[in-house]
């Protein structure tokens, strides 16, 4: 009766393992960092239930147990020998071990000559992303060569946030007037979920990015045609959305490269239509979920810093016209 | 002409009038131990409440049954609520006040009128709290308000600073608390209760105390350089103009690391007081046990920064606080295995208080488990602010202070209020929380693992997050259900429960020499103790509060082997004081009688900090001033002397 331990635990790995490939986690590494936390986290568990094992048995033998005369009359050989192996010895071997292997990961992390530097910077509820070297501005996507090591710079614009990618590194905090450095390398192509991992008020929860690792060539097209402005609108539709762009609320907060908007309180667009997310993770890439988004961005991030702007009908196809242009 | 027995002249000295008015004026340690229980139970529930709304929203992916404001606000008390209004206080104000000065042999806790002040200042602090709600802005940057979300810009209205005020208040109540305890502990024990004899309960409690008294201060420099910046537009935390954001982090953990032992310690002596007696067996390696209090109460001054393992620290301050914190685990494992070895040597009674303390053990060596992971830096790096930690702190923080506490609620509540509990209703709650709580807290381990951030109002689905917190909100209220089982069980045994004998367990420690409840004098006569477990080595304690023989009088003097060779009146508050090793008699204390002082000045305060909240001069100005003023008249009246005492 008493040996009936709680077997909930066993549910979510086994989910987990049967969930979709899709999963943010460090138990998914795509790169050597990530790889070696996970074994590391493997190595640790396996000690965790050991010991759990073990004292769970202890405790629940001795329960069970009844004491003998000798007991009874207070010698208890055991009972000491158990304090100092079992409470003492045991567990200075596991600490020391445990440190001396947390020590070694760490000092192998250090950071290594790389040519790639990215800057990251968050926002109250989207992440900034340039690429100084090659004069490159974009917000919660980063594209990285695969297996090309490159060193992120990260800091706020305003409180602090976490920058977190599980499947390829730790973590490290945004911090405003500060700048922390991490490494990033992904081992195989694909795109790997990051998160914000500190509290940062209202749309904390909506502040995700995207890693998009792809081969050395595809990369540089994509960094090379980031720098560049895009092309003027072809036609009178989009031409017209982007007169209505300019002269509206959103120049004064967003962006284009080419064009008169400059604002810098939010993300910019200028290759917008080239996302694969949009709100900083919230909605898919769509045009629906963009034409929602403009009427209403309270909805789908509620607390969200952009304004609801009335334009209806016409204008609103043509701006979004634009928008998609924009690749 | 009738005769006055001396437990009759007694009773009249230390009672409290029985009306209510007079309620509210008494210092008897036991009716503020009482009130303790109550008043911190009621904040367990409600942050209990506010825990299973957080659960409602996060049963599925995308729930709209909190918006991201609600939920921020509701997380933030959640975690303010139970861990100052609920777990500091409880054991510690509850069964610290009640059962401190009997198991020491003292009439009451050195400083009455003190302790009074330091319940009514944690009440006041909740009720200010708790006002929040009356303007609409609970605090909402979570429990520890990093900076600099929590400057101005950022926290416009008084959110913040409810936060600040309301712990500043709640700071006055630890600290004359701790005040108290240390000087009670150290001068009010009945002669021969030397050091090494204390009950390992007030070991936990002492260590305790010494913690509050160097950590609070850490967090009252937080508190003021927030405000400063708050209100009078300093630029402390704000790098803009060149502060410093991290400062808040250390000053804040410098106090945030401590206060986890401060709600910990003490329900490590909860468990050391229950485990001997249902195991029916001495500690074995008390020695250990109660130097385990003590070297985590140093240790755990040199950890803080293994919160702020992601911040950018050079990796020499990482080794050092990840070695540290690796140490600070040490102590409290021993702890576990004396414990693990009396029970093994024992002949266990499975009475409903020993089945939590059971599980208390369980409980807590998962969470020292996964502290450990977490004092791995590298390891750290990926879990540091998911759900894992969220599961490590409700292990060690909710599980060990619930746990002991309803392992001490079981154990203490004959003393406490003269009634048995059900020992029925008491299994099927254990059997409820148990389930409830491992099934609530478990699977975070996996899905902090599997990517979940902390202090999220939604999450997407596709994450592989879905069921786990599924399963997690199914546990919560099942814990709840356990939990209401609970409270039927205490509500039924004290409006129907069977009354309770002296020492319905055969416990060894001293406040069960006396009757359940105790008289209002505690001891008719001051015991003098020869043993660590008096009762089981001292017989004749069973009977200290008998009269010697039928029609003592007063003043005739005792020859009963454990009477006390100094006077102390009984007609004048008084008790024992003894040297600090050995417990030899030093002198006799008088002792206030019931006053509202204590009220007033907690009420003064009270007005004082609710002035500092609104944002208008002049208001503020006037508002503070009152309350300083009458916090001015109470502590005239509280240290003016005393009158030369009629005989």
């Amino acid at each position: 009766m008493y040996a009936r331990v709680s077997l909930s635990w066993l549910l979510p790995p086994i989910l987990a393992l049967s969930a979709c490939a899709y999963a943010p986690s460090p138990l998914h590494p795509a790169s050597a960092h990530a790889d070696d936390l996970r074994w590391l986290w493997w190595v640790l568990f396996a000690i965790a239930a050991a010991v759990l094992v073990a004292v769970t048995f202890l405790l629940i033998w001795a329960v069970l147990r009844t004491p003998s005369p000798s007991e009874e009359r207070q010698e208890h050989p055991f009972g000491t020998r158990l304090v100092w192996v079992g409470g003492v010895i045991i567990p200075l071997l596991i600490l020391a071990f445990v440190f001396a292997l947390s020590i070694a990961r760490m000092a192998g992390s250090g950071g290594s000559q790389t040519d790639l530097t990215i800057e990251v910077i968050g926002h109250q509820w989207w992440w900034e992303v340039r690429y100084p070297q090659n004069n490159v501005t974009t917000a919660n996507e980063i594209h990285l060569p695969v297996g090309r090591r490159a060193q992120i710079r990260v800091t706020s614009a305003d409180v602090i946030h976490g920058f977190w990618v599980p499947q390829l590194q730790g973590k490290i905090d945004a911090i405003p007037g500060q700048t922390n450095t991490i490494e990033l390398e992904a081992a195989e192509a694909g795109s790997y979920r990051g998160e914000c991992l500190v509290f940062c008020a209202l749309q904390h929860a909506n502040m995700n990015f995207l890693v998009i690792a792809e081969p050395p060539d595809e990369f540089g097209r994509w960094l090379s045609h980031q720098a560049e402005a895009p092309s003027p609108p072809s036609n009178p539709e989009t031409l017209s959305g982007q007169q209505i762009f300019l002269r509206s609320a959103c120049s004064s907060c967003h962006t284009v490269a080419g064009t008169s908007a400059g604002g810098t309180a939010g993300p910019n667009l200028t290759h917008l239509a080239s996302r694969r997310q949009l709100a900083a993770g919230t909605i898919p890439n769509t045009p629906e979920a963009l034409g929602n988004w403009v009427v209403d961005p309270q909805s789908a991030k509620p607390g969200n810093r952009m304004p609801n702007e009335s334009i209806t009908g016409p204008d609103l196809h043509a701006l979004l016209a634009y928008l998609e242009s924009l690749k | 002409m009738a005769t006055v027995t001396a437990a009759e002249r007694l009773a009249r000295t230390w009672e409290t009038p029985a009306d209510f008015v007079s309620s509210l004026f008494t210092v008897d340690h036991k009716a503020i131990g009482r009130r303790y229980l109550l008043t911190a139970f009621f904040f367990f529930l409600v942050g209990g409440v506010e825990a299973l709304l957080l659960r409602i929203q996060l049963f599925r992916p995308g729930a709209g049954f909190l918006g991201p404001h609600t939920y921020d606000q509701i997380f933030t008390m959640h975690g303010v609520t139970m861990l100052f209004l609920f777990a500091t206080p409880i054991i510690i104000g509850a069964f610290g006040n009640f059962m401190i000065p009997l198991m020491i042999g003292a009439r009451d806790m050195a400083f009455p009128r003190l302790n009074a002040l330091s319940y009514w200042a944690f009440l006041f602090a909740g009720v200010l709290m708790y006002g929040s709600l009356i303007v609409g802005s609970p605090p909402n940057a979570s429990w520890f308000s990093y900076a600099p979300l929590t400057s101005q810009t950022y926290v416009p209205g008084p959110n913040q600073d409810f936060w600040s005020w309301g712990l500043l208040f709640l700071t006055v109540s630890t600290t004359v608390s701790a005040i108290n305890f240390i000087v009670t502990i150290f001068k009010f024990r009945c002669p021969g209760l030397s050091i090494n004899r204390l009950s390992l309960f007030i070991w936990s409690e002492i260590a305790t105390a010494f913690m509050i008294l160097f950590s609070f201060p850490s967090l009252t420099a937080a508190i003021i350089l927030l405000e400063l910046e708050r209100k009078w537009g300093f630029h402390i935390f704000d790098a803009n103009a060149g502060g410093a954001p991290l400062l808040w982090q250390h000053l804040f953990w410098i106090f945030g690391h401590p206060i986890v032992y401060i709600w910990f310690i003490p329900a490590t002596g909860v468990i050391s007081s229950v485990i001997p007696v249902f195991a029916q067996r001495r500690m074995i390696g008390y020695i250990f046990v109660a130097l385990a209090s003590v070297s985590v109460a140093f240790l755990s001054f040199g950890v803080w920064a293994h919160h702020m393992f992601t911040v950018g620290l050079p990796l020499i301050a990482l080794s050092f606080f990840s070695a540290a914190s690796m140490m600070v685990s040490f102590p409290s494992g021993v702890q576990v295995f004396c414990w693990i070895a009396t029970i093994f040597h024992g002949r266990s009674r499975l009475t409903t208080a020993y089945l939590y303390a059971l599980a208390y053990i369980f409980v807590f060596v998962i969470g020292g488990i996964s502290g450990v992971m977490t004092g791995s830096v590298p390891l750290d790096w990926q879990v540091h602010s998911t759900y894992f930690v969220v599961a490590h702190i409700h292990y060690v923080v909710a599980g060990t202070v619930l746990f002991a506490l309803l392992a001490g609620v079981y154990y203490w509540t004959p003393k406490m209020f003269g009634r048995m509990l059900s020992e029925r209703l008491g299994r099927l709650g254990f059997w409820l929380t148990f389930a409830g709580f491992n099934l609530a807290f478990f699977p975070m381990h996996a899905v902090g693992l599997l990517g979940m951030p902390r202090q999220i109002y939604t999450y997407a689905s596709g994450l592989g997050w879905d069921s786990s917190n599924a399963l997690e909100t199914v546990g919560a209220f099942i814990l709840a259900l356990g939990i209401l089982v609970v409270i039927t069980d205490f509500l039924q045994a004290l409006i129907a429960g069977p009354m309770a004998p002296d020492n319905p367990w055969n416990a060894d420690t001293l406040e069960w020499a006396v009757s359940s409840p105790p008289p209002d004098y505690n001891f008719l006569r001051i015991p003098v103790l020869r043993s660590r477990e008096p009762l089981w080595d001292q017989p004749e304690l069973a009977t200290i509060n008998q009269p010697a023989h039928e029609n003592q009088l007063a003043d005739e003097p005792e020859s009963n082997v454990t009477a006390t060779p100094g006077p102390t009146e009984s007609t004048r508050r008084q008790t024992m004081s003894t040297t600090v090793l050995d417990a030899e008699i030093s002198e006799t204390i008088e002792m206030p009688g019931d006053s509202y002082l204590p009220l007033l000045l907690a009420f003064g305060l009270l007005v004082v900090f609710s002035g500092l909240l609104p944002d208008l001069m002049f208001v503020e100005a006037l508002v503070v001033a009152t309350g300083l003023a009458i916090c001015a008249v109470a502590l005239f009246l509280w240290f003016w002397p005393a009158a030369e005492p009629t005989v």
